[in-house]
């Protein structure tokens, strides 16, 4: 027990522990559509320091369009979007690259630069930012020791294969030890052996450098592992919390038809009485 | 419907223009602001100058020669065959040796930008560059832009160049005339408003190529047959705003010169 993570007690209620903080990133009312009908609607969540909220949904119920509201990457039709404290909903492009740079996401299929090597993917910006070669080097070895992918650095992405790519993608959100992550279904189309890898290197970087996150997942068995797993560092593995206890501060929403249905966490989300959670968990 | 239709139609037409127009004034104003991509520019300097040295060396020979066969056989009914050199030399440097060069690396070059940029929309790595807060407009566009710009410039010194080595091999190998009277002949008749013309145009082709061809690119929609329409749209596209802006430069040339 003397390995679990220090910040929030299993079974606790992630929302006590940090009441009084301000969110990382928090939506208020958001509502964005393409075409009619809305793709979302009247979206109200937040993300408070330290914390890990997974986004559950079927697909096609616009988890990954909230994921690019979240860091600017689309603008909501109305409603208020408060990321690190300022609005970002109405900020000019140019203003949102400097904010941008303090998140780290990860898409869907990676969207690794493909014709660049490893190296320099996982150093984009570093590169951007002109740090010394010996320096990015460095990091870059780092982060690529972190998913365990040390043996990439000088390949190209084509050469990798998804799960891979998934976890160069990792690497490079994670080499500027950002404020917010932002995941955008993480393992999706994977096979169950490398989903659990991707999901013990969220774990990992959730207990071991505490960064608030968002996760967009519509795999069940995904969430429940992040809730009910943590990263033993003398180990250094993935170990179950002992029974009944869960990590308090990774906490729930789920989606559906454009709509936040349910906010809350892991004991609350299983003993649900909304019949679509129901459907979905079971 | 078919009111509702047409409406539809300008509406989009109206929008694709304002949006062209504004993302070509940004792209311009980024030519002057930093951060400047020098890495970025000199790779794109290589793929569309150096890259492109080929098409342009046989067009503008072949163009250049085809002047002279077709000359040849008018001039000679009039007894006036000595002007080959000066009407291949001014043909080549007013009109063809920059309209060509222009079409010829916007087949290249914007079609290349278009379905790379497209590609790029496709599988996320444009929005993965904003998420990295770098901004797409600086890192892609503008390099390709100035180096457009630049290339295009040189490459179409080399078309004039080769259109008259073209001409020369015609006039001397095949119409048995004196290459002595030719270049004599083209060298004299050029002046330098010939040459300014000339040479400002692919100023301005460069700028429609690679700004046409990065838009068109940027705005892809709807996976790998979107990347395809778009390709075929910047081709299309900037190979007509060439020629329509060579009018509009021949114009006022002819007006700052007469």
């Amino acid at each position: 027990m003397n390995n679990l993570p220090q910040s929030g007690q299993p079974g606790q209620d992630a929302t006590l522990t940090n009441e009084n903080q301000t969110p990382v990133l928090e939506f208020q009312h958001v509502s964005i559509s393409f075409e009619r009908p809305e793709v979302l609607s009247d979206i109200s969540f937040s993300v408070a320091p330290g914390e890990t909220r997974i986004l559950l949904g079927p697909a096609g119920v616009g988890k990954s369009v909230l994921l690019k509201l979240a860091n600017g990457l689309l603008r909501p039709d109305t409603g208020s979007i408060c990321l690190f404290g300022e609005e970002i909903a109405t900020m000019p492009e140019q203003q949102l690259f400097p904010l941008r740079t303090r998140i780290g996401m990860v898409f869907q299929e990676g969207a690794l630069f493909d014709s660049i090597t490893v190296r320099d993917n996982v150093a984009y910006q570093l590169i951007q930012e002109r740090v010394a070669d010996e320096e990015i080097d460095t990091r870059v070895r780092e982060a690529l020791t972190f998913v365990g992918l040390e043996e990439t650095f000088s390949l190209y992405p084509s050469s990798l294969s998804g799960g891979m790519r998934r976890r160069v993608a990792i690497a490079r959100a994670f080499i500027h030890h950002p404020d917010l992550l932002l995941y955008d279904s993480p393992t999706g189309g994977l096979d169950p052996v490398t989903s659990t890898t991707i999901i013990e290197l969220i774990v990992k970087e959730r207990d071991v450098h505490r960064t608030p996150s968002l996760l967009v997942t519509h795999r069940i068995q995904d969430a429940f592992t992040l809730c009910t797993h943590f990263f033993d560092t003398e180990k250094n593995a993935m170990v179950p919390y002992p029974k009944g206890t869960t990590d308090s501060g990774t906490t729930f929403l789920m989606l559906d038809e454009g709509r936040l249905i349910f906010d809350g966490s892991l004991r609350e989300i299983v003993n649900s009485d909304n019949p679509f959670v129901r459907e979905f968990l079971e | 419907m078919a009111i509702i239709s047409i409406e539809s139609s300008a509406k989009q037409l109206v929008l694709i223009v304002q949006e062209y127009c504004l993302f070509a004034w940004r792209a311009l104003l980024n030519l002057f602001r930093p951060p400047i991509y020098v890495e970025d520019f000199l790779l794109q300097s290589d793929i569309i100058g150096f890259g492109s040295i080929p098409i342009v060396v046989l067009s503008g020979f072949f163009t250049g020669g085809v002047l002279a066969l077709q000359s040849a056989a008018t001039l000679a009914n009039f007894g006036a065959t000595a002007i080959t050199g000066q009407f291949v030399a001014l043909t080549m440097f007013r009109e063809l040796g920059p309209v060509l060069t222009g079409v010829m690396v916007s087949g290249r070059n914007a079609s290349s930008m278009a379905s790379e940029l497209g590609s790029m929309i496709v599988t996320e790595q444009i929005d993965a560059m904003r998420a990295l807060g770098v901004d797409p407009l600086r890192k892609l566009v503008t390099p390709r832009i100035f180096a457009c710009i630049t290339m295009l410039f040189f490459l179409t010194i080399l078309a004039d160049f080769m259109g008259i080595l073209g001409g020369a091999f015609v006039t001397v190998f095949m119409n048995h005339q004196n290459s002595t009277q030719y270049f004599s002949n083209a060298w004299s008749s050029l002046r330098y408003s010939d040459v300014i013309q000339g040479l400002v145009k692919p100023l301005f082709s460069g700028y429609i190529i690679a700004s046409i061809g990065c838009f068109y690119g940027l705005r892809t929609t709807g996976g790998t047959q979107g990347v395809g329409r778009a390709t075929i749209d910047a081709v299309v596209w900037s190979s007509v705003f060439i020629i329509v802006a060579d009018f509009f430069v021949t114009r006022i040339m002819l007006f700052i010169f007469s």
